[in-house]
């Protein structure tokens, strides 16, 4: 964790971004129900899957990665995040460790998309190359792009968690993530 | 007449303890429920000082001992926790989870698993070691038990537990280094080998990477303790 | 034996060899055996006949000056320091070098080597080049086994300990560890059983100081194991030898065999009641079994990972029993020390190193070979004169003692005297005795990497520093070797090097990171430029263009 952990003024600018993941994050993230109320009324959610904002802004106080690094274009949208960025946390187990994404990387990228594009597929077997991006050589977590501020395991962190961690964050203390969930919980 | 025992005074963390000349500065520190994390010892196996979890400070020595082989004496002073020490533990796991492919959300040990508690107990939150991700076998041969080398930590306890509890001495390990498996007879699939089925090295399995083949997702507890209590049964006898 | 009768085959030897009128030594140990000194050797004998001269040819160990192989030292029996050294020899020249006997001597063959040889004092090389090695009667016309006899007739075991700590012995493997308080311990220890056993798994690489040893003069290391096991109450001996030496094995094997003929090993030894005979066991290709503990798990017939200590071998060892472990050099030193007495050797060396000390010198050097010093000794003096410095006008740029667990020494300290205590302060340490030269063409990176690589793939795997704590140092280095590598990488490994050093179990892991610090230390630059500018000023490493790892492949080393 960095020393970035301020009090930070009201209405703090909140992004969050699901890169090679399952979504679960966001899905427990919901799961906070009606305190997500309690925290929106201290944050603006400026840019999400959930809602409808098409580019990642100026800059975001706060965001939430979900999801492992495994193409060029997690990559690319990494680098741009946290350049655009002041507080990054590293949402679940996909994002810190690289879990279940990770699980190719013994195999190699090209081993993986043999088997999903042409030994399971019954016709047109083919392997996608227009639009889809690139697979990097090997998955990896956020932190080894770029400089992560608060690492969140779990797979995924419970709701109660995520409304802990938000609460010291906005109040300007320092969670004790180890006390409140781990590698796979 | 009872036979006199050597008592020993010492001090761990600043505490004031006594013991038997015969234990272990890790017994004690146990007994006087004093934490030091393990991960390669088990009550009722012979210690090997392997994993480097238990190594503790102790005064007047530059050097650092595995508190589950180090013997008791009188005045020693051993500091078990220090910034030094989290730092070197937390390291150790590091190299753990780095070493090898252990990915907790899918895994039968989920939340019944030793390198997993003992991450969290010593604050592990990320891994700061590039992973390694090495190709390793799983060996399914067995009619009741699986093998996954990607979740063995080598930490040595089913070879000590077959060996030394069900006296068959089927586990052992292969190669050196990095490159060291943990293996059934002569490299044999677990399923042809002399494996006797009695389960015992599951139990004892730290994380999942032996497991029982009847549990359902992470619905798999163990049960280590048995080993002691098989141990004193024989004493008895 | 009596010493009566030891004087008698002396002298039988010695009248053989001065009943021909000239001698021809040729080295057959390993270096010059690899050139075919054996055929030399025959070429010579049949050109001796064919000449019908009185001159002698005989098979020796190690000359010493292995780089100028093979060798051969011709003259008189008797005058051995007036004797021709040649250089190089080769079968066609045979007949030319019977013919010099007792004429000019073959010019283009002559060694002049005489800066090689100056201020070497041999002790444990003192018979090596002068005695066939397979012949145990040679050893004994050179004073062999006086030093046992006498300590088993007229010494009890704690005067040879009270000799071997007067001297200031320290063990010879790399520990320097004081060889009298070890025999001492291990005396006093308890035990019916007690054990010897003989280093002989030297794993370092570019350490062939042993293996010379057990080649050319392989009675001493008997004799020293001999007298080691009546001063703790030893009556078994083990040599533990790497079995990549099957010369050294070989006449070994057959030395043991000449001494127990002799009535020197087994029952009532020269007719005492001290009773010890020596079984040879050998290695499987583990550098990890040098260390004493996974050594002594290999003959017990198991893996060869070592134990956490306490307890000490000396106090519990193999298969339980007390036992004195010890390097052949100390082994060595052991006989000449009793029969020359404890002071002499004290009078040799510095304060705290004691006597002299064999050094392999290997790789930038002209003079590549095995030099005995005494301790104290400079290193610029064993590099620049014994050594005949850097060849091919390129500079010196450090010297790497100690081996795998050792450090690299810069030119600012070459004037420093050798001694256990000073290489430690300079950050390495004086290990078995390899000393390994560089110069500008080396990248200390490489060297670096070079050796971590060593330490994983030896690695026993029983420790987790040891065992995924190389293997993430050497990832890190080959970053830093390919310019991959950022502030955070070189960050990460020292760290990494605190944790390794200071939670390994034994000390392969301990020492793994040695060379890591000391280059960080020296040569910090170097790192830099490869990180910060993707730059290797000794032209070894891709930084960028091929991989380091595919270079080693082709063959470009530190």
């Amino acid at each position: 964790m960095s020393d970035n952990v301020t009090a930070i003024a009201s209405k703090i600018k909140v992004a969050t971004v699901w890169l090679d993941g399952c979504s679960g994050c966001h899905m427990s993230f919901l799961d906070m129900d009606e305190r997500l109320l309690e925290l929106g009324s201290q944050f603006d959610l400026v840019y999400s899957p959930l809602v409808d904002f098409k580019v990642y802004p100026e800059s975001v106080d706060v965001a939430l990665v979900e999801g492992a690094i495994s193409s060029v274009e997690d990559e690319h949208k990494i680098h741009h995040i946290r350049k655009h960025t002041k507080f990054l946390i590293a949402m679940g187990d996909c994002a810190v460790t690289g879990n279940v994404p990770s699980m190719r990387n013994p195999f190699g990228p090209e081993a993986i998309l043999e088997r999903a594009y042409h030994e399971n597929v019954a016709a047109q077997a083919q392997i996608p190359c227009v639009i889809v991006p690139a697979l990097l050589e090997r998955v990896r977590p956020v932190h080894e792009f770029v400089e992560v501020d608060m690492y969140l395991p779990g797979c995924p962190p419970s709701a109660d968690t995520f409304y802990t961690v938000l609460t010291d964050l906005l109040a300007g203390r320092t969670p004790d993530i180890a006390a409140l969930t781990r590698f796979g919980a | 007449m009872s036979v006199a025992v050597d008592v020993k005074t010492l001090v761990i963390d600043g505490i004031n303890v006594s013991a038997r000349a015969d234990q272990t500065v890790l017994e004690v520190a146990r007994e006087n429920n004093i934490a030091i994390p393990t991960l390669c010892h088990l009550d009722g196996l012979s210690d090997v000082g392997a994993c480097r979890m238990c190594l503790v400070e102790v005064k007047n020595s530059p050097k650092l001992f595995p508190s589950c082989v180090l013997k008791v004496e009188e005045g020693m002073e051993v500091t078990t926790a220090s910034p030094r020490l989290k730092h070197y533990r937390q390291t150790i796991l590091e190299l753990l989870f780095a070493e090898r492919n252990h990915i907790c959300s899918v895994c039968v040990s989920n939340g019944h698993c030793e390198l997993q508690s003992t991450a969290q107990s010593q604050g592990l939150t990320h891994v700061c070691l590039p992973y390694r991700n090495p190709s390793l076998p799983i060996d399914a041969s067995h009619e009741r038990f699986v093998l996954d080398q990607n979740r063995c930590i080598l930490c040595t306890r089913c070879v000590r537990v077959c060996a030394e509890i069900e006296g068959a001495h089927v586990w052992d390990v292969m190669g050196r280094g990095i490159d060291s498996l943990v293996i059934t007879d002569l490299h044999d699939p677990w399923g042809e080998s002399s494996c006797t089925r009695c389960g015992k090295c599951v139990q004892v399995c730290p994380t999942g990477a032996l497991s029982d083949k009847s549990k359902f997702g992470s619905d798999h507890p163990k049960y280590p303790e048995t080993v002691s209590y098989l141990n004193m049964m024989r004493e008895e006898r | 034996m009596t010493s009566e009768e030891l004087v008698q085959v002396a002298e039988t030897v010695t009248a053989e060899r001065q009943a021909a009128d000239f001698e021809v030594n040729v080295c057959v140990a390993l270096g010059c055996l690899s050139q075919h000194s054996d055929k030399l050797k025959d070429a010579l004998c049949a050109e001796a006949v064919a000449s019908g001269r009185n001159c002698r040819v005989r098979g020796t160990g190690c000359m010493g000056l292995c780089a100028a192989g093979p060798l051969v030292r011709v003259g008189k029996p008797a005058e051995a320091a007036a004797q021709t050294l040649y250089a190089g020899v080769h079968e066609a020249d045979a007949r030319e070098v019977i013919e010099s006997l007792g004429n000019k001597p073959v010019e283009r063959l002559e060694a002049h080597l005489d800066t090689y040889f100056h201020g070497q004092i041999p002790i444990v090389l003192e018979n090596s080049g002068y005695i066939d090695p397979e012949k145990i009667d040679e050893y004994i016309s050179r004073d062999g086994y006086q030093a046992l006899i006498h300590a088993l007739t007229e010494m009890d075991p704690q005067s040879v300990i009270d000799q071997i700590a007067k001297s200031g012995l320290r063990g010879r493997g790399g520990g320097g560890y004081p060889t009298g308080l070890k025999w001492s311990t291990v005396a006093k220890a308890v035990g019916t059983q007690k054990y010897v056993i003989c280093n002989a798994d030297e794993g370092d690489p570019g350490a062939f100081m042993d293996r010379s040893v057990l080649e050319s003069d392989p009675q001493r290391v008997i004799e020293g194991m001999a007298i080691a096991g009546y001063a703790v109450g030893a009556s078994k001996g083990y040599i533990y030898v790497r079995a990549e030496y099957p010369l050294a094995v070989t006449r070994m094997t057959s030395s043991l065999q000449q001494a127990r003929r002799r009535g020197l090993l087994g029952n009532n030894i020269c007719g005492t009641t001290f009773a010890f005979d020596i079984e040879i066991r050998l290695g499987a290709g583990a550098f990890v079994c040098g260390e004493e503990t996974a050594l002594i798990a290999s003959i017990e017939g198991m893996r060869g990972q070592p134990r956490p200590r306490p307890p000490y071998p000396a106090v519990s060892g193999l298969w339980g029993a007390p036992t004195l472990i010890n390097n052949v050099e100390t082994y060595a030193n052991v006989p000449t020390i009793l029969r020359k007495g404890a002071e002499w050797f004290a009078g040799i060396g510095t304060e705290k190193s004691k006597g002299t000390k064999v050094f392999a010198l290997t790789g930038k050097i002209t003079n590549t070979g095995l030099v005995e010093i005494p301790m104290g000794m400079t290193l610029r003096e064993i590099i620049f004169s014994i050594g005949g410095g850097v060849p091919n006008g390129r500079k010196f740029k450090a010297v790497q003692t100690g081996g795998p667990s050792g450090g690299c020494i810069p030119e600012e300290h070459l004037d420093l005297p050798i001694s256990y205590e000073a290489l430690i302060e300079v950050g390495s340490m004086m290990g078995s005795g390899g000393m390994i030269v560089m110069d500008d063409t080396s990248c200390m990176v490489n060297v670096a990497r070079f050796f971590m690589e060593f330490c994983m793939t030896e690695s026993c795997g029983k420790c987790i520093p040891c065992r995924a704590g190389t293997a993430q140092m050497y990832q890190l280095l080959t970053k830093i070797c390919d310019g991959r590598a950022t502030h955070a990488d070189l960050e990460l490994l020292i760290d990494l090097c605190d944790v390794v050093k200071n939670t390994s179990l034994c000390g392969l892991g301990m020492t793994a990171p040695n060379p890591v610090l000391s280059t960080l230390r020296y040569f910090k630059h170097e790192y830099m430029e490869h990180i910060e500018h993707q730059h290797c000023r000794a032209g070894v490493c891709a930084c960028g263009r091929k991989p380091a790892n595919e270079l080693a492949l082709a063959g470009v080393t530190a």
